[in-house]
């Protein structure tokens, strides 16, 4: 992993976050995947912060709007193709 | 064949979220009732493979693109997996889910195929990223506050992020991004796969997705607000 600075295991833990800092943790918090401490350290900032709340709510719309998106589509000339595959596959000409 | 799974049939577009909406309105059963599927799939089914490949063909194609030089190979290796699934789901044993299995059989064949080409594994290792936000915005070593924010961002206008114009710019986003992690957020956030699958699909550990994941949205993310900035000032 390459983080500017690696925060997990810094040497004076009780060391409030710096907003650089938390901005390569985000998606870590986001997926509940922080330390217990971290994580507490991580809720601390963005209580006080409004840049960095800001920056969570931001990530959080994100995804959201990215799951809004619609799926790859399959075209209908390779359903066509896979399909004709099929049929020869699970029946053999008799 | 009239067959419960014959609700796909005439959708314009793949991918397991339509397969979810089918099971909202309860037109299908839930994916996680697999017996059927496999067993329809035994019996030569043709709605029921509609179904699977509709679901999962293109991103098999994409996640088989990381691994394979052209397209046209890609495609490929996806065919070559429908072949094995429908020669085994005899054999299939449903220890692992459906999907797994499929992506499992695909990323060993598209390895294989790669390494004949003389190809790295995308995985092998990680570059080195860009920071997940230009260092420029945030305060140097020397300010009473350093490494807090110099430019802080402004919230989202939210009634624009669901205009048609916000999603392109998402999707040119997503579309720049290096292929893991294009694959990997695909599938976690458009797909709406879980962590743990995409980790099994594509054989990554639960770092490394984070990882990739991490940089993708940090790059869409950016890009959103460059755009939103913009076309606010």
């Amino acid at each position: 992993m390459s983080r500017s600075r690696d925060v997990t295991h810094s040497a004076s833990t009780y060391e409030e976050l710096s907003c650089v800092e938390l901005v390569e943790l985000i998606t870590d918090y986001l997926e509940g995947a922080l330390p217990e401490e971290l994580r507490d350290r991580f809720d601390r900032h963005i209580g006080r912060c409004t840049g960095c709340s800001t920056y969570v709510a931001q990530m959080r719309a994100t995804i959201e709007a990215t799951g809004g998106l619609t799926p790859e589509a399959l075209s209908p000339e390779a359903e066509r193709g896979l399909l004709d595959a099929f049929r020869g596959w699970r029946q053999p000409a008799d | 064949m009239r067959s419960k799974w014959s609700v796909i049939r005439g959708s314009s577009h793949g991918g397991a979220k339509r397969y979810a909406r089918a099971v909202e309105n309860q037109a299908v059963a839930p994916v996680e009732d697999e017996t059927e599927l496999i067993a329809a799939l035994r019996a030569g089914d043709e709605a029921a493979f509609r179904a699977l490949i509709a679901m999962y063909h293109a991103m098999l194609v994409r996640v088989a693109r990381m691994y394979v030089s052209t397209q046209a190979l890609a495609e490929e290796v996806a065919q070559e997996t429908w072949l094995a699934v429908i020669e085994g789901i005899d054999r299939f044993e449903g220890r692992s889910s459906l999907k797994t299995w499929l992506f499992r059989i695909l990323t060993n064949r598209a390895k294989t195929r790669g390494i004949r080409e003389g190809r790295t594994l995308p995985f092998s290792s990680l570059e080195p990223a860009d920071p997940a936000v230009e260092s420029d915005r945030f305060n140097g070593a020397d300010h009473n506050w350093p490494g807090h924010w110099a430019a802080p961002p402004r919230a989202f206008p939210e009634e624009r992020l669901l205009a048609a114009e916000t999603r392109e710019v998402i999707e040119h986003a997503i579309a720049a991004l290096p292929p893991t992690q294009r694959t990997v957020i695909s599938l976690r956030d458009v797909e709406g796969w879980s962590a743990e699958e995409v980790c099994n699909a594509l054989t990554l550990t639960e770092t490394n997705q984070r990882v990739l994941l991490h940089r993708a949205r940090s790059a869409v993310r950016a890009a959103l607000e460059q755009y939103l900035d913009e076309s606010e000032s």
